[in-house]
């Protein structure tokens, strides 16, 4: 905000489109008020619907364009929890497709003009990462007891070396749903309130055309940015799957 | 996007600063951090991945999953029927063959045997015309001899009348028997 007084006439607010309002008016957002969050949720959920079910509904051996988007999706998920976890992580390909397609949706929707980027919140991505925190975490001492903690335990390292790696190894652990919801809220919000800074400078004529071409540059960035980000979120949770799995590195 | 609203100049800045004066709607230094939104987005997103989840795991998902085993089982079983296919027609190409060579044999006996028939005829047609010929030759010879003959007797006989002729104009008288005998010695010699 330091814009406002630094440029006088100008008037940007490249924050402002994070702000949860309630959709109907008023200004008070109770916990089940129906807000912009709401709306743009739905939304994602309308696609995810259009895509997965609709795309789908021939279920054609020579699929048609929509269908073959819907497969894409299903096989690139498919693959990398196959991939990363191994045979005994497809039967949480469920879990993981439903984030991954709740947030790479998002992220889209949000470069709409106008849209409220769900996935920009830290209240969304943290809850999101908590869960695969916590699922994570219960299924590892599920899966193996005790032997769960043998994931700090690095029996590669030199035994002197193991007590100090176990340390960095547990403080790592815990520090994996913060990296985990602010990587994607952090990128989701800088990106947004970039272009929005840039197009603030798009009412001075003089330097509007730079500003123009950098919303387009950054906005192609974008683009790229959103699906990776769903991408490395789907993919750290596959990895975080594959530690409660099998522990033992 | 929807700044009007909000456009109370100065208050930003004051957020930015950290001065705590927001009031709800109002422009904040960061709306992330406005933890009365929280409860609000964290219901709308349970709510959102039950409804994605049970969307993907009831319907989505198993349909994908069924389309893709099927087009599997339809490419496999394809690849199988042509292979099926290719290993008849190979039969085909070996019988084919088989049957050319067969051909081909039963052509050459057909030919040879044409061939044999075919000698066979002119031998007799040759040996045939050969024999005709020897006897239409023989018959010649025979006839040729005949016609000598003849010609013999005849020169025999004009020869006795000229030399009888010849004698009488000589003025002496010859006996036929002595004529006859001179002339058969002449001849002869």
């Amino acid at each position: 905000m330091a814009e406002d007084a630094a440029e006088g006439g100008l008037n940007i607010h490249p924050m402002d489109q994070f702000v949860v309002k309630p959709l109907f008016g008023g200004t008070e957002v109770n916990w089940y008020t129906p807000t912009n969050v709401t709306l743009w949720m739905a939304l994602a959920v309308l696609c995810v619907v259009l895509l997965l079910v609709v795309g789908t509904r021939g279920r054609a051996i020579v699929p048609s364009r929509i269908q073959s988007v819907a497969e894409l999706a299903y096989g690139f998920v498919y693959k990398m929890v196959e991939d990363v976890t191994g045979k005994d992580g497809l039967k949480y390909f469920p879990y993981i497709m439903t984030l991954f397609i709740f947030i790479v949706f998002s992220n889209f929707l949000g470069l709409l003009p106008m849209a409220f980027t769900t996935t920009s919140h830290i209240a969304v991505t943290g809850v999101m990462a908590m869960a695969v925190f916590l699922f994570v975490t219960i299924l590892g001492f599920v899966k193996n007891g005790a032997g769960f903690l043998s994931v700090f335990w690095i029996s590669a390292a030199p035994l002197v070396l193991r007590p100090i790696l176990a340390l960095i190894e547990v403080i790592s652990y815990f520090v994996r749903p913060v990296s985990h919801s602010i990587r994607l809220a952090g990128n989701m919000m800088a990106g947004h309130a970039v272009i929005k800074v840039f197009a603030g400078f798009a009412v001075v004529a003089l330097i509007s055309p730079v500003s123009i071409a950098a919303i387009s540059a950054i906005y192609a960035l974008e683009v790229l940015v959103s699906f990776i980000q769903a991408y490395v979120f789907a993919i750290l949770t596959c990895v975080y799957l594959r530690d409660a799995l099998h522990p033992h590195h | 996007m929807a700044t009007e609203e909000t456009d109370t100049n100065g208050d930003g800045l004051a957020d930015a600063l950290g001065v705590d004066s927001h009031s709800a709607g109002e422009a904040v230094g960061m709306p992330q951090l406005d933890f009365s939104s929280f409860p609000n987005q964290i219901f709308w997103l349970v709510i959102t991945l039950v409804v994605i989840y049970l969307i993907l795991n009831r319907i989505a998902l198993p349909r994908i999953a069924s389309v893709l085993a099927d087009r599997a089982g339809a490419i496999s079983n394809d690849i199988a029927a042509a292979e099926d296919l290719r290993n008849k027609a190979v039969e085909a190409e070996a019988a084919y063959d088989k049957a050319l060579v067969d051909a081909r044999a039963e052509a050459q006996k057909i030919i040879a045997d044409a061939k044999a028939d075919i000698q066979k005829d002119l031998d007799v047609a040759t040996s045939h015309a050969e024999a005709e010929i020897a006897a239409k030759t023989a018959e010649s010879e025979s006839r040729i001899a005949e016609i000598r003959d003849g010609a013999i007797d005849s020169v025999r006989e004009v020869a006795n009348d000229v030399a009888k002729e010849i004698v009488s104009v000589l003025g002496q008288k010859a006996d036929a028997n002595t004529i006859k005998a001179a002339v058969e010695q002449r001849i002869k010699s």
